[in-house]
């Protein structure tokens, strides 16, 4: 008896399910990029240090370069395609990382968004110190993180008043 | 005509894309019939290849195509000298550019032996595995010292040794400047740089279309019409027939603009070839070992000292690490002997270099592009200075400073950009006040330090100056147009890689044609938009293109004037432009909009006067007569674990002046980002080899880029000092953040450790809690 | 940078795993978190036949901390909800101090404690939390089940005391012994980085105040975690002033075999972990309660 080295999967990814038949070596983040064309998801290392392809597992950031295609069977995810309302007003977040210049070339934006998102929906009122610590886990080339700490405490208020 | 957005912190108008996930970068190109490639690397360093088994690779399944060197046939020769060395007397320069795949020798581990095309990426790597490769390996030419000895293993067979270029520049006479010398300060520096680790590596895609006869390549370059020109060249081909595009890329830092990188010949090959798209997509690891790096230089230099601290002169001599080929030509070791000179007056200058090959990866400019060798050997040259002579630290750089009724003050000497090092505006001691003010230089030197030392804690203060040649020529161009939907689209031909040029180039149009940024549409990057340009590098784009787009839009508003003008029969000092429409001024019922004007400019009917051009739009080019040059001074309080060697930055100033600010937001971002660079660059990473030339720490686990944590918040102050060189007034500050700050960590290191009373000295570059609790304990 | 192909299994059951487990031996391997195994296949220095996955698996997510502390951590139990469980904040206090220096957020969501100690990375902090907590390891295998000391189960570089049908089931630590305090210390390039030193400290005290008992446990200081055991004894049956602490520190630094790194030479990481002794033993002595 073997194991097929396809397989289907069915996730919702943004609240609408997908079923695609994928090799089991394929990693989430590729079928997420390559399978449904959602590219807002990068790709900075493939070994799980950069966090540019961070994505939400049942509300949880993670790595999706760390994480089969098939792992994600059954499972929901959010990407940041998903963060954006559908006319296409910002999530107050990416508001903020508007208005505080938060981004250069905006390659690790979308991974850092989506871990910021969940810390903040743990962590309603940050200071300095707890954002710094959770952006810990995903690298930014460009900008020294100053102004994605200044967006995150300028988004806090404003989300936690919603 | 009232400036509405120039100066202000305008928001960017790429930020929508980018946040919602919504922006092209390379790897998002979706193409039918699409290929992926791989890349067979070497693990050597220095080895002859006795044969290539690709058998078992063809026939696994998907595999489409494998190519070696014998399968190039002509295409397989070496690349362009992207930069030639400056016409200096009595310069050798030894030209050994890099292959598309290697022939016969491999020269660094890395570099490329063969080419697999395959059905997926996943495929690709399952055929590299599948590759054989018979290595004879051969001696390595490793650490840069060793590698300059005549008796070393030799990276260019048909050179006698590794000498790449040797080249001396003199201001006046050192040597009887010496003799005059108080105190002569003699020392060896070594500096290691890094690799630009942007957080996307590097790709290219490329679609050949053989009934419309033209080649498509979606490349991350900092310079598309560079390569271009350089592709049509290769293939034989028209430049029309060929249209390179650079996407959003993120991150470029200097690197991504080397040209030709293997991979950029040899995608477009396959494509051709194949006559199917095929798309190239680089790891990390293939990125620690394919994408240029830099690294390493050692200075033996020396400055001569009159009593009162000024400068007398300044020896130096150093070897430069150049990798195993030098395509970028000497702007690195020519950048570090510049920048040297500092914001300083130094009557007499000897410095000589000598840019050595060693069997490791190809350096070319990487964000600061050996400025900070350089910023670090005379300030480090200082800070023993001042110590010697008893002089306070910043004190000593004011007396040095050139006065600000000296400019233009001539180095006389030639910069890389071959015209001679000449500053154009400055005046640095009033930045330098503004900086010790901020970081409260004088109560901490005289209350705080001691008092926190009392407690017995090991605190520590540094302060820095340097200059920044920016901006420099050839020349940059904009096209400037308004649509007849009244939105402007813009196109320049400079690549962008995270600058804000989408917002900082629209501000400048807005200004000019009363629109708002929003309404302006920029194309970057695009050769088939704008034909001609340079590229991206040495902070040039604000000045460079920024000018060239300023004129366009001057144009193209003449022309508005002058169509609305006949429109409405009357002068055109009496229209007014705002709103996206021209007004009479004060009769607004009489208004017309730049849609309708744009109309009217390009009619479908009828007759028109002889000479008329069709459209408001307008071209222009701009090319300074030389460089601009910012300045600037960084300061940082910090504090050691004298035990663990761990580190806590307390405070840090950046004080900087890069003339006329088009967006100070965006220019705060830059200098944040340079900085965290620095630092990265000062304490965390080190591209470690071993005496094998194998990169013993090629991932991002052990490549360490700082983190939120590693990151201090910045302080910034600055002046403004306009350059007369270019009409706005800009100096470019892309590499402002990252040129000081291993000469800061040195000085402000030594300072919470006590160290020079020890008689203990950080002149090396990066350091780590590891070598500073050897150099501490007096392991030099 | 992608795995080779491999085949994956999703067990029905927790029998069906082991069954196939002991069918495939090392060809196979257990995926639990991913978050060491995937960056190895992504590197292709590994490539495993075959893949079975923990994670569909129910009932290996246990976690439960009795009144008196023991804590039991099943197979599942990712760092993330050890991070968050009350119990572990108030009885096992050593790890909860330690789990944040493992990696970041994102990976503490995915990896497990089982899936750390099973891979046995030397460089890793956990298992040396266990030798100082005299953690209790449960193998199963389709044999049955064996319980292993911390002590026996981490054996060289990522190799462990388990065969190679076994699964490393969960964990137990025992209750804190009264009059103890413990504490955790690290010296890491960066905040997430693998330790270029770790101890982890417990120390036990007479109502006097005299040491009665030490357990001083080293990360990235050999092929695997070690224990001091000269450290210790120096300690026991005296105050710890600070004599016995620089005593202790001494001993530790001869005790360490520490493989030097391209952050920190061996020589430099037998000085952080006299430094690290040092602070730790004087910590976990004023937490003792
Ligand atoms: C960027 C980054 C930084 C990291 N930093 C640190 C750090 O600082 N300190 C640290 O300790 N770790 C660090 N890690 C590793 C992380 O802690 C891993 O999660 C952990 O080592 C492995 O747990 P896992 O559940 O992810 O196991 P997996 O990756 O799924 O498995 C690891 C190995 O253990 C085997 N295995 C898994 N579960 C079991 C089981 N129950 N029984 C038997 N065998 C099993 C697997 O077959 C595999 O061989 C880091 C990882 C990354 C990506
Ligand atoms: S791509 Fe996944 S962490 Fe870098
Ligand atoms: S904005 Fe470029 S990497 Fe973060």
């Amino acid at each position: 008896m073997t194991a097929p080295k396809a397989r289907s999967v069915t996730t919702t990814v943004n609240g609408v399910r997908a079923t695609r038949t994928v090799e089991t070596r394929l990693l989430l983040c590729d079928f997420l990029r390559h399978e449904l064309d959602l590219t807002g998801t990068r790709v900075g290392c493939e070994h799980g240090a950069c966090g540019a392809c961070t994505v939400l597992l049942d509300g949880l950031p993670v790595r999706s370069c760390l994480t089969l295609a098939v792992q994600a069977d059954g499972h929901a995810i959010t990407t940041v395609e998903g963060l954006a309302a559908s006319d296409g007003t910002l999530h107050p977040l990416q508001a903020a990382f508007r208005e505080t210049h938060a981004l250069q070339c905006g390659y690790c934006t979308a991974g850092i968004l989506m871990t910021l998102v969940a810390f903040l929906a743990e962590h309603p009122t940050p200071n300095e110190a707890e954002v710094r610590a959770a952006l810990s886990g995903n690298l930014c080339r460009c900008t020294g993180y100053q102004h994605m700490v200044d967006a995150v405490l300028l988004a806090a208020p404003r989300l936690a008043g919603k | 005509m009232e400036t509405r957005y120039v100066g202000a912190p305008v928001t960017r108008n790429e930020d929508a894309r980018l946040l919602t996930g919504r922006a092209l970068f390379i790897d998002d190109v979706k193409l039918g019939n699409l290929l992926h490639a791989a890349v067979l690397r070497s693990p050597l360093a220095h080895a002859r290849i006795r044969a290539i088994d690709t058998s078992a690779a063809r026939a696994r399944a998907g595999v489409v195509g494998i190519f070696t060197a014998a399968d190039l046939g002509a295409m397989c020769k070496p690349g362009p000298v992207v930069v030639r060395p400056p016409p200096l007397d009595g310069v050798t320069f030894n030209a050994r550019t890099q292959m598309p795949l290697v022939k016969d020798t491999v020269r660094h581990v890395g570099e490329p032996i063969a080419l697999v095309v395959a059905t997926s990426r996943y495929v690709a790597e399952d055929a590299l595995d599948d590759i054989e490769v018979d290595y004879e390996a051969l001696p390595v030419a490793a650490d840069l010292e060793a590698s300059a000895r005549a008796d070393a293993p030799r990276v260019h067979d048909d050179l006698a040794d590794n000498v790449a270029a040797h080249v001396r520049q003199t201001i006046g006479d050192y040597a009887a400047a010496a003799r005059n010398a108080a105190r002569i300060i003699k020392r060896r520096f070594s500096y290691d740089h890094g690799c630009s680790s942007p957080i996307e590596t590097r790709g290219v895609v490329a679609a050949w279309d053989a009934k419309a006869d033209r080649l498509t390549v979606w490349d991350t370059t900092q310079a598309p019409v560079f390569l271009r020109n350089g592709l049509a060249g290769v293939f034989g081909f028209s430049e029309r027939q060929v249209r390179v595009v650079a996407p959003f890329i993120g991150g470029g830092f200097g690197p991504k603009i080397m040209m030709f990188y293997p991979e950029e010949i040899l995608i477009p090959w396959a494509a051709i070839k194949l006559g199917r798209p095929v798309k190239w997509i680089e790891d990390r690891a293939e990125h620690f070992v394919a994408t240029t790096h830099e690294r390493g230089q050692i200075h033996d230099a020396e400055v001569a000292l009159a009593a009162d601290g000024r400068i007398l002169g300044v020896k130096d001599v150093f070897l430069h690490d150049t990798g195993a080929y030098d395509p970028y030509g000497l702007t690195v070791p020519i950048n570090s002997q510049c920048t040297l000179l500092g914001p300083y007056v130094v009557p007499t200058y000897d410095s000589t270099f000598t840019a050595v090959f060693t069997h490791k990866p190809i350096v070319t400019p990487y964000r600061g592009a050996g400025r900070q060798h350089g910023v670090f050997v005379i300030e480090r040259l200082l800070d023993i200075g001042a110590r010697e002579l008893g002089l306070d630290r910043a004190e000593i750089r004011r007396r040095n400073f050139i006065p600000p009724d000296a400019f233009p003050y001539d180095n006389k000497i030639i910069y890389q950009d071959f015209a001679p090092l000449r500053y154009d505006s400055g005046n640095y001691a009033p930045l330098l006040d503004k900086l010790l003010d901020a970081i409260g230089y004088e109560k901490f030197v005289r209350t705080e330090q001691p008092a926190l030392r009392a407690q017995g804690r090991h605190v520590g203060i540094g302060v820095v100056c340097y200059v920044e040649g920016t901006g420099i020529g050839p020349y940059e161009g904009a096209k400037v147009q308004v649509q007849t939907s009244g939105r402007v689209s813009l196109a320049t031909g400079v690549g962008t890689q995270g600058q804000g040029h989408y917002t900082s180039f629209a501000q400048l149009v807005a200004d000019r044609l009363g629109v708002a940024v929003g309404d302006v549409d920029v194309v970057t990057g695009d050769t088939d938009q704008f034909y001609w340009g340079a590229g991206t590098f040495a902070s040039r784009g604000a000045v460079v293109a920024g000018n060239a787009v300023d004129q366009a839009a001057g144009l193209v508003r003449a022309k508005i004037l002058r169509v609305a003008a006949e429109h409405f029969e009357c002068a055109e000092v009496d229209l007014v432009l705002g709103d996206g429409a021209v007004a009479i001024a004060g009769v607004p019922e009489r208004t017309i909009t730049l849609a309708a004007l744009a109309g009217i400019a390009n009619p479908m009917r009828g007759a028109v006067a002889l000479g008329t051009e069709p459209g408001l739009e307008a071209t222009s080019y701009f090319g300074p007569p030389s460089g601009a040059t910012a300045n600037g001074a960084h300061a940082m309080i910090v504090e050691v674990d004298p035990e663990t060697m761990m580190i806590k930055i307390l405070k840090y100033v950046v004080a900087h002046d890069c003339g006329t600010v088009i967006n100070p937001l965006i220019v705060a971002g830059q200098i944040q980002g340079g900085v965290a660079q620095g630092i990265g660059n000062a304490f965390y990473e080190q591209l470690v080899f071993d005496d094998q030339a194998q990169l013993l720490n090629g991932t991002l686990a052990d490549y360490l880029l700082p983190t939120a944590l590693e990151v201090p918040r910045l302080e910034q102050v600055d002046t403004v000092t306009p350059s007369p060189l270019n009409p706005l007034g800009i100096k470019g500050v892309g590499e402002a953040g990252a040129i000081p700050v291993g000469a800061l960590f040195a000085q402000a290191l030594e300072d919470a450790l006590e160290l020079p009373r020890r008689g203990i000295e950080l002149n090396e570059i990066p350091l780590s809690p590891n070598r500073l609790w050897e150099l501490a304990r007096g392991e030099g | 940078m992608k795995p080779a192909p491999f085949d994956y299994w999703t067990p029905e059951s927790l029998e069906h795993a082991l069954a196939l487990k002991a069918e495939h031996g090392d060809a196979a391997r257990w995926l639990a978190g991913g978050q060491s195994l995937l960056p190895a296949m992504n590197l292709r220095l590994a490539r495993p036949g075959i893949l079975i996955d923990l994670n569909p698996l129910s009932g290996l997510d246990g976690l439960t901390v009795g009144d008196a502390g023991v804590a039991r951590i099943g197979a599942l139990v990712r760092y993330r909800a050890l991070e968050r469980d009350a119990g572990i904040a108030r009885h096992q206090t050593l790890l909860a101090e330690a789990v944040p220096h493992v990696a970041h957020p994102q990976i503490r969501n995915r990896g497990t404690l089982c899936g750390n100690l099973a891979h046995a990375d030397p460089a890793s902090e956990l298992p040396a939390v266990m030798l100082a907590l005299g953690a209790r390891l449960q193998a199963r295998s389709i044999r049955g089940e064996r319980w292993i000391d911390a002590q026996d189960f981490f054996v060289d570089l990522f190799t462990t005391a388990l065969a190679p049908d076994e699964l490393l089931a969960a964990v137990e630590l025992p209750a804190p012994p009264p009059r103890s305090g413990g504490a955790f210390l690290e010296v890491a390039r960066r905040r997430g980085d693998y330790a270029m030193m770790a101890v982890a400290a417990v120390i036990e005290l007479a109502p006097d105040g005299s040491c009665t008992a030490a357990r001083l446990a080293y990360g990235n200081a050999g092929p695997s975690a070690r224990r001091a055991p000269a450290a210790e004894q120096a300690l026991v049956g005296r105050r710890i002033d600070d004599a016995a602490l620089r005593e202790a520190a001494a001993l530790a630094e001869r005790a360490v075999d520490p493989p030097g790194s391209v952050h920190a030479s061996p020589a430099f990481q037998r000085h952080l972990a006299g430094v690290l002794t040092r602070r730790a033993v004087a910590t976990a002595v004023a937490r003792v309660s």
